[in-house]
């Protein structure tokens, strides 16, 4: 025994366990804090168009239009709501069967060429900016949509069509991820009773990897919902509930982000908009939960 | 006996890896054959061949021929999915589907064009009698078959292979993952299965092979060292390396 037990030599071992847990936990501090302050503040501002103002939730939950300025002022937030779910669903209506099938085929069908090529290039996706994506969305989609659909271009479609490949990286790589992480064995075992590729994809492979997928799937429709630049460019921004997909519309994003520079802090007008904004973050909340319930149900 | 499988002057390649070398052999009809030998030695790739199951391994070559009853089962005529109906196969792990027991059973037949609620129903019943589980799980066929043993998980494989009315099972070291008890209870079953069924089954397990199974092939460094009747193989071995081996001189 030549090292010594005393608790002097130990000394500098406990100051650094301290320092580090006191440093870890003033960042984990910070971040609550953080967190905690934003929807604070976030509620109590949205809140206020309510019990400030009095402007009655369902009203503003249900109301067609959108009138900050108007005698009396009206605050209909359904178009702007029917806007967001719209487009995100159909997002990821047209992105769900393009990302499953790319993941798919990139881990069953070609597994050598897809790791190397198309994963890092569908990744890619993921890191260009919104505003590129709006940008495209409007010299190329938009006119497209107007030259063979009647309209103006700009709607729901090109919203829908922009946030599908905004959102496909998403809906992939979990996919793959899922696909990858399947047990050999289940796939073997179907082959080797006599199934084809395709009814074991169909069969075995997409009944087992449904709740990843999903859970991509609606990490798809969160990004999709909390999108505002890209969208706004190509949506027409018209405040009302759109008669068909090619008609200008609104999501609460692009409501925001055109009226906050045109209000006054403290105004009912500004006070709107944060309920506006309170909306999108309960929703994402709700999003959040779902991934949540949808990645304990995952676990065979 | 009949022969139901013949193997002519087979050679298997993965990639520049020679892992069989001029195999021939014969794989007589309703009996029990026992693959043995050293890990790495081409077991469990010649069991494979039969079933088509090495080609999902990408840079496989064979040359040479596998007839099974006397169809040439590389040819290009041959249906990968008919044979893989016709010969069935089990594995090391229990590998169960995500679903419930009777869906489990019915997989297969369903592959196979089979809808009929009641023709399922028996096929479901008399496959799990056949696998000696019908007793145990006929109360809860509805659940999930994770929910049962390893063992019985194991017996449920057997019994979802059945279910396709396959002439051959193939068993790829299928006790190894299981207690003994477990392994006592599927050498049982084999021995029941053997008079409808032809056998071939991997070991690593010398005294099951003595066991269980009428045929012993040893195998070393991917070739056929001796192949001959189980008793005749153990007792009176003919080439010095099977001796070595059974004596437990290595391996």
């Amino acid at each position: 025994m030549s090292q010594s037990l005393d608790r002097q030599k130990a000394k500098p071992h406990l100051a650094e366990e301290w320092v580090g847990k006191i440093y870890t936990f003033l960042c984990i501090l910070f971040l609550i804090t953080t967190i905690f302050s934003i929807v604070y503040f976030v509620a109590s501002k949205g809140l206020s168009t309510f019990i400030v103002n009095h402007v009655n939730v369902i009203d503003l939950l249900t109301g067609l239009k959108w009138l900050p300025d108007g005698e009396p002022a009206l605050f209909g937030a359904l178009p702007f709501i029917f806007g967001s779910f719209s487009t995100s669903i159909l997002a990821a209506c047209l992105a769900a069967p393009l990302g499953f099938c790319a993941a798919v085929f990139m881990v069953e069908i070609s597994p050598k060429f897809g790791r190397k090529y198309l994963q890092p290039v569908i990744e890619l996706l993921a890191g260009i900016p919104s505003v590129v994506y709006g940008f495209v969305g409007l010299s190329v989609i938009v006119p497209f949509f107007r030259d063979v659909f009647p309209g103006q271009g700009i709607g729901i479609a090109a919203g829908a069509l922009v946030l599908s490949i905004m959102i496909l990286p998403t809906i992939t790589t979990i996919a793959t991820d899922a696909l990858a992480a399947l047990p050999k064995g289940l796939k073997e075992g179907s082959y080797a009773l006599g199934s084809t590729r395709w009814q074991t994809i169909y069969r075995i492979v997409l009944p087992t990897t449904l709740p990843a997928l999903m859970t991509g799937i609606v990490l798809g429709i969160a990004r999709a919902f909390g999108e505002a630049l890209a969208v706004q460019m190509v949506i027409g921004n018209a405040p009302h509930i759109p008669r068909s997909l090619f008609e200008s519309a609104s999501t609460l994003t692009s409501a925001i982000t055109l009226s906050m520079g045109n209000t006054a802090m403290g105004s009912l007008a500004n006070n709107a908009l944060w309920s506006l904004a309170l909306i999108l973050m309960l929703m994402t909340f709700v999003f959040v939960f779902i991934v949540r319930f949808l990645e304990g149900r995952s676990k065979l | 006996m009949n022969s139901i499988i013949e193997i002519n002057d087979l050679d298997l390649f993965y990639g520049e890896f020679h892992a069989l070398k001029h195999v021939n052999m014969e794989i007589p009809e309703k009996a029990i054959t026992a693959f043995i030998g050293p890990s790495g030695c081409g077991k469990s790739t010649l069991l494979r061949t039969f079933n088509r199951m090495n080609d999902m391994i990408a840079g496989t070559r064979i040359e040479g021929k596998v007839e099974i009853a006397g169809t040439d089962i590389y040819s290009n005529e041959v249906d990968v999915e008919t044979l893989r109906k016709r010969v069935g196969m089990v594995f090391q792990q229990p590998n169960p589907f995500p679903k419930s027991i009777y869906d489990n059973i019915a997989y297969g037949p369903r592959l196979h064009g089979i809808t009929d609620r009641k023709k399922l129903d028996e096929i479901v019943e008399t496959s799990l009698r056949s696998a000696a589980l019908w007793g145990e799980v006929k109360d809860h066929l509805k659940r999930s078959a994770f929910s049962i043993s390893g063992g019985q998980q194991q017996r449920l494989c057997i019994a979802r292979a059945l279910a396709v009315e396959p002439d051959i099972l193939l068993m790829d070291e299928a006790t190894s993952a299981l207690d003994p008890i477990s392994t006592l209870k599927i050498e049982e079953l084999a021995q029941e299965l053997k008079d409808r069924y032809t056998i071939v089954m991997v070991t690593h397990n010398m005294h099951q092979a003595a066991r269980v199974s009428q045929q012993t092939v040893f195998f070393l460094n991917g070739e056929v060292v001796e192949y001959s009747e189980t008793e005749q193989l153990f007792s009176n071995p003919t080439d010095q390396r099977t001796e070595d081996y059974i004596s437990g001189r290595f391996g």
